[in-house]
């Protein structure tokens, strides 16, 4: 079921914005405390003080904002780097952005009590580029070069070291528990939209980088060569591309922790869609991205009511049977 | 009138040298075929002239200017090459792939002109590939997908194009169908073609002019028929063989010598006396 005409993907994305509106709304409204739309209209025109009223703007919306524009970044981060490494296997927590990123973000907090949004973010971009370069060097060891599965072993290499070396910490400093925990699965719950809005310059430099530079990655995915051949200067696309991956991956976690799993999912499912056009998958991604993220949100709250789990495991729950079907399906690009 | 030379041309990797210090002419309007064994660094010194290889040291000029000098787009507009064994993504259709070729001109404030269009057309024309565009690259026969390959370079609209291996994994049936059509394209469109070819009598059938390369430089090079004779491949490939005029074509022919079935009886000539 591909989507070929034109007019038809144009349509498909306005359809996906409305529902991504729409679950946003159901975001607001579901939950622990039941309310009803009624309440949620009265929370922004008569806002009473009334503790629905502020569960609705404190807590619901920040939260149901938070999850769109995480979901967003995590998913373009994920197509970016599929087309970088033309591995369909690769996305900012498999290949240990999220984790490189969650572990410099924790040793400032626990070492160096930074707490500054700012500091934070940068470090997070910091954190995401260092695995990066990591799993990039490790990947590329050997005569073959970058191959596909040597960068998802090395990412996950990565992944498990910098995940350790946060648990490490905690061995250190006990009381440290609840920030950690944090750092460690990736939650859209209890942020303030303060921290959404500190990030969110970066991450729209980095969708407006993603889509200004989509043609280019069409061409870039025909293989370097072949690009090169084109007149494409490709080391220049992939460090613009990869600065790109590193805002995003590390803005998500800076907002919201490492949540695995949409940066895999949601470009596949995309290019069962629309295809291998990059112009159309970077819009696509960000909008289904933003609304598996909602969802799974969404979710996360009935699964063991009154308590909620992480939304990351639920993203894992949904992520891990997709990640083996690819897997299985020999590594070539949906 | 030359477009491609080499001067002083080293190429390596790290440290060990591919091709030492080699000035060579590639002739315009001709279709030049490189020859050599495994290894010998023709693919090598292909891929550098293309600029997909940095040189180490000398230099490689089209039309009369450096290469490593000229913004790459610009070269994109006279020189295209298709590199062994390219992958087309997934889910990419002829149209689509042939349509990459005009990304040298695409700016961002035009992305698709008639000028493009009709290129694009003349290319799935001339290629054969037009009532096929709409099909998907990976659902195509393999000489089918090295002519929407082709096409796509012609899309490029460069007076020269470099295959390297055009014809690698594919049956007889579409080597014959790859070559007789870029053999056209020299002949009707005067397109300058300068490949790798593995094999010899092909290459001596297709090329205007050879080249062989042996030992990081050029062991000979001219007319398939002055050059190619049983001393050259007993050089450059290392193999013992009678050269003869092919019967059909009146090109080089290389018979090798060796072990096998001879119905001819002749058994002195079966296994000669190695180098």
């Amino acid at each position: 079921m591909q989507l070929h005409n034109r007019n038809r993907k144009i349509a498909g994305l306005v359809l996906g914005f409305v529902l991504l509106l729409i679950v946003n709304f159901l975001s607001l409204v579901l939950g622990y405390t039941d309310l009803t739309i009624n309440t949620v209209i009265d929370a922004f025109n008569h806002f009473d003080g009334s503790n629905e009223h502020i569960i609705i703007q404190d807590v619901r919306l920040p939260r149901a904002l938070i999850g769109t524009v995480v979901g967003a970044s995590l998913a373009i981060a994920g197509a970016l780097l599929q087309a970088l490494t033309r591995n369909p296997l690769a996305s900012p927590d498999i290949l240990g952005f999220n984790a490189g990123a969650s572990f410099f973000i924790v040793i400032a907090l626990m070492l160096f009590s930074i707490t500054s949004l700012q500091a934070t973010t940068w470090i997070a971009f910091l954190g995401a580029t260092i695995a990066g370069l990591l799993v990039y060097f490790l990947g590329s060891i050997g005569r073959d070069g970058m191959t596909p599965i040597k960068m998802t072993l090395s990412g996950a290499a990565i992944a498990a070291l910098f995940g350790s070396l946060t648990q490490g910490l905690l061995v250190m400093d006990e009381s440290a528990l609840d920030q950690v925990l944090f750092w460690m699965s990736g939650s859209v719950q209890g942020r303030k939209l303060e921290i959404l809005l500190s990030v969110l310059p970066y991450i729209v430099i980095g969708i407006i980088i993603a889509l200004a530079m989509a043609n280019k990655i069409n061409i870039l995915t025909m293989g370097d060569d072949v690009a090169k051949g084109l007149g494409q200067r490709t080391g220049f696309v992939k460090l613009t591309a990869g600065i790109a991956v590193i805002l995003l991956a590390g803005g998500s976690v800076a907002i919201a922790g490492p949540i695995g799993f949409i940066g895999i999912v949601v470009p596949h499912v995309v290019r069962t869609f629309i295809g291998n056009d990059y112009r159309w998958i970077i819009p696509y991604c960000g909008i289904l991205g933003g609304i598996f993220l909602v969802i799974a949100d969404i979710g996360a709250r009935y699964v063991l009511m009154p308590e909620e789990v992480p939304v990351g495991i639920m993203t894992a729950l949904v992520g891990i049977p997709f990640f083996i079907y690819i897997a299985r399906k020999g590594g070539k690009l949906a | 009138m030359h477009v491609l030379e080499t001067k002083d041309l080293t190429l390596a990797y790290g440290d060990q040298i591919i091709i030492d210090h080699l000035n060579i002419t590639i002739p315009y309007g001709e279709i030049t075929v490189l020859i050599g064994s495994n290894g010998c660094g023709k693919s090598t010194l292909l891929r550098s002239m293309a600029r997909l290889l940095k040189p180490q040291s000398g230099a490689i000029l089209l039309d009369g200017e450096t290469m490593m000098k000229l913004p790459t787009k610009d070269i994109a507009k006279k020189l295209a090459i298709l590199p062994q064994g390219p992958v087309s993504p997934e889910g990419l259709t002829v149209l689509q792939l042939v349509k990459q070729g005009r990304y040298p001109y695409q700016k961002w404030y035009q992305q698709w002109s008639s000028k493009d269009e009709e290129i694009v057309q003349n290319a799935l024309q001339s290629t054969g590939m037009a009532e096929l565009s709409e099909r998907l690259v990976d659902s195509l026969s393999g000489g089918q997908r090295q002519r929407a390959w082709i096409a796509m370079t012609l899309a490029q609209d460069t007076n020269t194009i470099l295959l390297d291996e055009p014809t690698t994994y594919l049956d007889l049936t579409h080597q014959i169908e790859v070559l007789d059509l870029l053999f056209e394209l020299n002949e009707k469109e005067k397109r300058t073609i300068v490949m790798v070819l593995h094999d010899l009598n092909l290459a001596c059938r297709y090329a205007h002019h050879i080249i062989a390369v042996k030992d990081k430089t050029v062991f000979a090079h001219g007319k398939p028929e002055d050059i190619v004779n049983r001393k050259l491949v007993q050089n450059v490939f290392n193999l013992d063989c009678e050269v003869v005029a092919d019967p059909v074509f009146g090109t080089p022919m290389c018979v090798p010598y060796g072990k096998g079935r001879n119905l001819n009886g002749v058994k002195d000539n079966i296994v000669p006396v190695h180098a």
